[in-house]
This record gives C-alpha cells, structure tokens and sequence, in this order.
C-alpha cells in the first residue's frame, strides 16, 4: 500500500478519518458515559437542568460529598442481591458451553468425516433450526415443562440453550473440522485405531483453536439470551438478563433506575473482558462462516 | 466413515435437536389448532330468609374430566388463525366493505395487532438491513485505509455495539435518547422543542429503533468485509489502475464484486436475525409504538395468564414468515446441489 499511485489525497484522507472518528464515537461512546454515570446519582445520570452535571456530578457530590458513588452499585448486588443472578449466569455458561461443545464436536467431526448425502441435507436442516427464533419454540415447552415439573430450574435452561445451540455448533465446528487434513485420522486408522481413538488420539489435541471459538459463540449465545431464560426460569433462579428486565420494573416506580444502570453496567463487564482478550478469535469465528459458505 | 459409526458420534447432537427443537415445533403446530377447555360452571342458588342469589361457581372435577378426555382442548381447526389476534379475516372483510378510501381501510388494517407487528417487523428487517451492510462496508473501507496498529484499536471498539446483550445494548441507548438523557436533551436542542420525547411519538420511536438496529448489526458487517478486504486481488486492483480505473472505479468494478459472495451472506443471516426483533422493543419500552411477532409471543406467553395457543398460532406463523424468508436461499443450495456432480 506503499506506492505513490495508491496515495490518498489530502480531502480523501481527512474525509476517511473524520468518518471513522464518527462511528468510534457512536460505538464507544455510549459506553463511556453509561459507565461513567453509573457512579454518579440519578439526578445526575438523567440531569435535565444541566447536562453537564452529568459529567461533574453536581448533585452527586452534594449527597455524598464527592463526585463518585458506589451506591447503584450496592442497592443493585447487596440490596437486590444481584449477585445470586451472577451465580446463575455462571453456572449456566459453564454448562452450557461444556455440554454444547462436546456433543457438538462428536456431531461436527462426523459430519466432517462422512462423505455420505445426507451430511448435506442435516446442514441444511441445522440452517433451517439456526434460522428459527428461538421464542417460537418456547410455547411448545411450557406444556410439557409443567407436566413434568421441571419448569423454573437451572439444568432445563441449560438443557434447552444447549439445544437451541447446536445448529450453530455444528455449521462453525464442521466448516473447522473441514480444514484438518483428513489423512490425520485416516493414517491412524491404517495404524488400528477405530473410528474413536483416532478422535480422541490425533483430532483432539489438533482442535482447540476452533473449540475454542466456537466456545466463545455458544457462551455469548447463553450469556445474552433473554427471550428463553425469562420464559423457562422462575423468578429466584433468574439468570442476569431477566432479572435486569425485572429491576426495569420493580425499581422505576420505586425511582431506583441506578439500581438497574449498575446492573446493565456489570453484566457489561464480562463480555468487555471476553473482546479484550479473545478479540482475534471472535473475528476469526465472525468471518469463518462467511468464507467457507 | 461407517454409517453405523457416524450414527453415534452424531446421537448426542441429533437427540437434542430432535427433542428440543424438532418435538416443539410439531407440538407448536398442533397447539395452535387447539383451544383450551372453557371451565364447566355450575349455578347454584341459595335462598336465604333474605331472598335468594344465585352463584356461579367452578366444577373443578368436570373440568379435570374434560382435560382428562381430550388433554389437547377443544379442536378448533384455523378459528384461532383467523381470530382478531391473528389473521383477523372477519375485521379486515369488513374493513373493506365499509372503509371509503385506501388509507382508512390501511388504518384499520394496521391497527389489528398482528399487522400492526409484522408491519414494524418487516419495515426494521428491510430497512436495517441494507442500511448495516452499507455502514459495514464503509466502515470496513475506511478502517482497511488506517495504518496497521490502529486497526487492531479500531476493530476492538467497533465489536462492542455487537457483542453486547441486545436488552443490555438497548436500554444503554434508551437511557440516552430519553428527553433526561444527554443524546434526548441534544436533540431537543437542535429540533428547538424542549417537550419533544422520543418516547411519545410513533415515527420517532420507529426511528430510533432501527437507528439501534443498525448500531449493533453493523459491526459483524464491518468485520466480514474487513476480512474479505484483505484477499481482494491486487493484480486486478493495480491493472484497473493502469487502465485509468478512478478510485471509486475501482471499488465499484473490482471490490464490490469480490465482496459479493459475503454481502449475501451477511444479508442472510441479518435477515434471519432482524426479523426476530425483540428486546429493543422491551429494552425501549416501545410495545405502545411498535410492536414485533416475537413481541407479540413474548407477550401472550408472559403474565398471568398463559395463552398458549394464542402464542402457537403466532410462532408457526413467524415460522412462516422465516421460511419465506429463506425460500430463495433454500431453492439456490437445492439447484447447486442436484447441479453438482455427484
């Protein structure tokens, strides 16, 4: 990109650069200032006098005498205790992504391996079952979730997510699957391995970049479900999202909006963490899908 | 690999879908031709020196004995389908006998709950979605032309709006756009209408959920062109150039092109995804404003009272809708597929 006849002219590159200070304003900014203002109290976070109290904390610092305050952030994890809700969450991550990922590489390296038609046409179904909102499927659980009694806890979401998981899986770990060199296995096979051991034995230490990714889809498909959690889950084994919704409602009439703020702002936290260290691999998950198909 | 081996390394996966996918969209389909029992009532009449007063009560055994005959309710066949709720055939049929002009009748179509949804959630699936692909791809151009260490910053930030919980990234930006908010109290500023709200006007909310549609959509366009980018064919870039190819001509004959395979990707997926809008319109508390079939949904199947078979009718016509959705993309895999060698 060194060549002279590839060099921008001067209103060209002002005009690029002026576009993406823009978009960075609207893709961060609002971050900022919504973690910002959650120290702040009410009146500032919503300041209708003057909108730069929002930044000074004004009326913050005539409460509690300085600009900052943890206080949206206690009534949200002590007084609401939002904290069980974290530990909801977590449990139904770790589960999630555990249960997915094993039983969707068992299912994706066998479509990978199985030069059969019908791999053809399970894709196809699994696109079919990716393109389904998941929302639809949820009236046909209720019914039966009631008759066993299994409705409201923790492993029935996480039985569910895992399910509505799957399709996805499979379309990213078998286009992962396709690019290992199918004489791996196939050697160990001459060697005497089954099916198996060749899995287990040659593919299994080869996969982990493609698990890897693909485990960061299905925990972010758990972590941010919303439409499922709330419908399946009663209201003391609430996951973090429905119970943000809930704060929505509970807090706003009793004006305790901060509540809901530090809340939105600490269930941020964690997937701010997951960019900054797993950026590459998101982008590679992102565009792997897109290259291959 | 043997059919029987790849039998059970594909079990697990296929019991899940089967059970959790497959079964409830079968027991989706049949719910929806099914009301459920009315409870039987018995009156009964009490006198007393006062006179007498009938009260109704319910037989709970007669009604447990009706759920125990046929546990599925009472067949409706497609009254539920045509109900107000949904298709609404009786009220549109009369809408138009009665209505004088288009626009009445419009307006009394758009009023029916289940128009008035899938009129926002077409309007959001096809407006947002050529709006994100065209920021993404500017986006990715602009970022593409930045000096190496900069675009690690930059992809960093833009992934955010995307990966952030939709309800999460929504009421972020509900908070700003309210009339307390900061972006709320600048537009005030800048429309000169200190009592103008987003929130109480239809178009306005419109807007600003679509605006949300595109903010969080955007970034997944702009990485899928970024990368795509980056395997455009210099030889054919540079022999454009000699051949006197200006620099939108070259995006124009030579980049576009290239990305194309990735545009229909990027609209299929936005497609699939957009149209099952949902938590911006809860995050927004916009359902006043607008509404969505998943909303729609959401809302029978919330609350008190269950409606199941209300909720159903609505999701196997979402399904509908996703398979319309797809029917073009489905017939091309189909045509490549019968056109490939075998």
């Amino acid at each position: 990109m060194s060549s002279i006849a590839q060099r921008k002219p001067l209103g060209l590159r002002i005009g690029l650069n002026l576009f993406i200070v823009v978009w960075l304003i609207m893709a961060a900014f609002p971050f900022v200032w919504t973690v910002w203002g959650s120290f702040k109290v009410e009146l500032d976070f919503f300041s209708i006098a003057d909108w730069t109290n929002a930044i000074f904390g004004r009326n913050t610092e005539a409460t509690y005498g300085t600009p900052f305050t943890g206080a949206g952030y206690f009534g949200a994890w002590v007084q609401e205790e939002f904290w069980r809700n974290a530990i909801n969450t977590t449990i139904v991550c770790l589960f999630v992504v555990a249960t997915s990922l094993t039983i969707g590489t068992l299912g994706a390296y066998a479509l990978s391996r199985s030069g059969f038609k019908y791999v053809f046409w399970l894709l196809i179904l699994a696109l079919i079952f990716r393109a389904m909102p998941p929302i639809t499927l949820v009236s046909g659980y209720l019914p039966v979730f009631f008759d066993w009694n299994v409705w409201g806890y923790l492993p029935t979401s996480i039985i569910v997510l895992v399910a509505i998981n799957q399709p996805f899986t499979l379309w990213m770990l078998h286009s992962f699957f396709e690019s290992i060199p199918k004489e791996l296995d196939e050697s160990a096979k001459v060697d005497g391995c089954t099916q198996f051991q060749a899995f287990r034995r040659v593919i299994i230490p080869v996969m982990w970049p493609g698990v890897i990714t693909t485990g960061l889809f299905s925990f972010l498909l758990a972590y941010n479900d919303f439409a499922v959690t709330t419908m399946v889950l009663s209201e003391s084994n609430r996951t973090m999202i429905p119970a943000i919704n809930a704060f929505m409602g509970t807090t706003q009439t009793e004006g305790n909006v901060m509540f809901a703020v530090a809340a939105v702002v600490s269930a941020t936290v964690p997937l701010f963490i997951m960019v900054l260290f797993f950026q590459r691999q998101i982008v590679s998950g992102l565009t792997a899908g897109a290259v291959k198909g | 690999m043997k059919h029987r081996t790849f039998f059970w390394f594909f079990l697990p996966t296929a019991l899940a879908m089967l059970v959790f996918i497959a079964a409830p969209i079968v027991s989706v389909v049949t719910q929806s031709f099914f009301l459920p029992h009315e409870a039987v009532l018995i009156e009964t009449e009490n006198c007393g020196p006062f006179g007498c007063n009938t009260s109704i009560t319910i037989d709970q055994e007669a009604t447990a004995e009706l759920w125990e005959e046929a546990p599925l309710g009472r067949f409706a066949g497609f009254d539920i389908y045509l109900d107000r709720g949904h298709l609404a055939t009786a009220e549109i049929g009369q809408a138009w006998t009665t209505s004088e002009s288009w626009s009445e009748f419009w307006s009394i179509v758009f009023n029916l709950p289940f128009y008035r949804a899938l009129a926002f959630t077409l309007t959001y699936t096809f407006v947002c979605t050529p709006a994100l692909i065209a920021l993404g791809f500017a986006i990715a151009v602009a970022v593409n032309s930045l000096h190496r260490h900069l675009r690690g910053l930059m992809i960093f930030f833009s992934l955010l709006p995307m990966i952030v919980t939709p309800l999460v990234g929504s009421l972020i930006l509900f908070w700003m756009i309210d009339a307390r908010g900061v972006l709320g109290n600048f537009i005030q500023y800048l429309a000169d209408d200190p009592d103008l709200s987003l929130k109480a006007s239809t178009p306005l909310m419109w807007i600003s959920l679509i605006v949300y549609g595109i903010w969080s959509s955007a970034p997944f366009a702009f990485v899928v062109f970024y990368a795509g980018l980056q395997t455009v064919p210099q030889d054919t870039l540079e022999s454009s150039m000699i051949d006197g190819a200006t620099r939108w001509q070259q995006i124009r004959y030579v980049t576009i092109p290239h990305l194309m395979p990735l545009v229909t990707f990027v609209a299929l997926i936005q497609l699939m995804d957009n149209f099952r809008v949902f938590e911006p319109i809860i995050g927004f508390t916009a359902a006043a404003h607008a509404t969505s079939l998943s909303w729609i949904i959401f809302n029978d199947l919330g609350g008190e009272t269950r409606q199941l078979s209300a909720a159903a009718t609505t999701s196997v016509l979402t399904i509908l809708g996703v398979a319309i959705l797809l029917s073009p993309v489905l017939i091309r895999t189909w045509r490549d597929f019968r056109g490939r060698p075998a």
